[in-house]
């Protein structure tokens, strides 16, 4: 009980003190997982859309697959991209393993299913009709795209907190790929579980309140945005 | 409109996404040292304090990638580190005679320990040597944790257990961890069982283990730390300057100084004791 009472009270001094190094990882930790669910959107959305829309042979094959996906082990994830970013490896002559952008790449490749299933699914969802109607009123196919992405707001939102949630809570692939380097690719969770290795656990505890906190904020934002105008 | 909004938003969020990445991007790759090194340099913290002043006085920017020694030196192998800060000199000895790392410089050392319950369940206090006491650690069934990594710890308690000559591998009170020393040290304390653990790491836990020193002071369990840079004409990536910059810096004698006091204001006693240009056959005589 002390030890839980401590580490409260060790995030709450952390948080308001803005302890420097503290606040280095959180930042880093945003800044990472926010371009990596960035990029997962870009990709996510739009295959996911696409994939959705269209009508094609092995439909069902690709659509499992982009499940599958969902679930994807950022530990296996980590492993492939470092094996691709090593020296020796085919993307060896970039030199970014260890760097950042190499947990961003992981990052984004473990949010971008996660995405791509969520849109799919609320593509779907959506009544066949609403493009037939969109496209007799005379739109483009992009502006009848663009109505139904409007159309799955609420989903689509949620695919964007289902990313975040994934990739600022995972620890396989960014200690893999960012070697937890102190100033430069520790993030929150990484940064946890090296001080729970030191035997630290009132600043492991600190830091993982931090973690929830952040994630509560970003949430609170999103599902702000996600039920404005909604009042059930 | 709506059109040009769709497209606009498309753009501005790409640019968005592709300056942050820019923004957090590397230094230039010649700047850059990989350190492959064991948990335990990390752990005690040793690596937290000598690689800021590392960095100040050279400008380069140091990677620490900690992982056990057998993981350093397999990054090493494949040309994947720069530069090594290792302890299990078996390993180390066959990696430069593979031609994989050149310029094997001892560091400094310190010891291992077992440590175990208060309570003593296989009587190894007093034991005439460390073998002595793992063959009652076995006798006894005690449950002892392994750090199961390669790593050099796990390294040096092969060697005690073969010097033992009992069975252990696969015994029902034999356990690996495959974690790192200070989270293996937790185990050990949850679980009351024996382990082998570097003094360095064993003091900066000292707080969160209950578990005292039961065995110690023995030669066998003498604990040497070299540097090593990884071999620049098998590695034509590696960064050579840099990894010799660096094995320069440890055995420099400002950097020995600080690896003899560190740690005594906190702990009371040194966690590491400083061993440049001496010779390991000399060591702890």
């Amino acid at each position: 009980m002390d030890l839980i009472y401590e580490g409260i009270k060790q995030a709450i001094i952390l948080i308001f003190a803005f302890d420097p190094e503290v606040m280095g990882i959180t930042l880093l930790s945003l800044k990472v997982s926010g371009t990596a669910t960035f990029i997962s959107l870009f990709f996510g959305i739009s295959i996911g859309t696409l994939v959705a829309l269209t009508q094609f042979p092995g439909k069902k094959v690709v659509v499992s697959l982009i499940n599958t996906g969902m679930g994807l082990p950022p530990v296996v994830v980590g492993l492939f991209v470092t094996i691709f970013l090593w020296r020796s490896g085919p993307l060896g002559f970039l030199g970014i393993l260890y760097t950042p952008m190499a947990i961003i790449i992981a990052q984004s490749v473990i949010a971008t299913p996660i995405v791509m299933g969520i849109t799919l699914a609320s593509m779907q969802q959506l009544p066949k009709k609403l493009r037939l109607q969109t496209l007799a009123l005379g739109a483009t196919p992009l502006q009848s795209v663009w109505v139904l992405i409007k159309e799955a707001r609420l989903p689509l939102l949620a695919a964007v907190m289902a990313g975040f949630g994934g990739v600022i809570s995972e620890i396989g692939a960014s200690i893999m790929v960012g070697g937890n380097i102190k100033g430069y690719t520790r993030v929150l969770t990484t940064a946890t579980v090296m001080e729970t290795g030191k035997g630290n656990f009132e600043v492991a505890i600190a830091l993982s309140i931090i973690l929830l906190v952040m994630a509560y904020c970003i949430n609170y934002i999103l599902t702000h945005i996600q039920q404005r105008g909604r009042n059930f | 409109m709506r059109y040009l909004r769709a497209v606009s938003v498309t753009v501005l969020s790409l640019v968005f996404a592709v300056s942050l990445a820019v923004f957090v991007q590397a230094a230039p790759a010649e700047k850059n040292i990989i350190l492959s090194t064991t948990t335990s340099t990390q752990d005690s913290g040793l690596l937290d304090k000598l690689i800021p002043i590392f960095e100040k006085k050279t400008g380069y920017f140091v990677k620490t990638i900690a992982v056990g020694s057998g993981q350093a030196m397999a990054m090493g192998q494949k040309g994947e580190a720069d530069v090594l800060l290792v302890h299990s000199p078996d390993a180390e000895k066959k990696f430069i005679a593979g031609g994989y790392g050149i310029n094997r410089r001892i560091v400094m050392h310190n010891d291992f320990i077992i440590i175990g319950p208060s309570t003593d369940p296989a009587k190894i206090k007093g034991s005439k040597s460390t073998a002595e006491a793992f063959k009652k650690i076995a006798a006894a069934g005690a449950p002892f944790i392994s750090r199961g990594d390669n790593s050099g710890t796990h390294a040096k308690e092969k060697v005690i257990w073969k010097a033992a000559g009992t069975k252990y591998e696969g015994e029902k009170w034999y356990q690996q961890t495959g974690l790192g020393m200070g989270q293996t040290i937790n185990v050990a304390t949850e679980k009351r069982a024996y382990t082998l653990a570097d003094r360095g790491t064993y003091l900066a836990l000292k707080k969160r283990t209950d578990l005292p020193i039961l065995a110690e002071g023995d030669a066998i369990l003498l604990n040497v730390y070299h540097v090593i840079e990884v071999n620049p004409a098998k590695w034509p990536k590696v960064n050579a300057k840099g990894a010799k910059a660096f094995a320069d810096f440890m055995v420099s004698p400002e950097t020995q100084a600080i690896i003899k006091t560190f740690g005594v204001d906190k702990f009371g006693s040194p966690l590491f004791f400083p061993d440049a240009g001496k010779k390991e056959e000399n060591l702890g005589k």
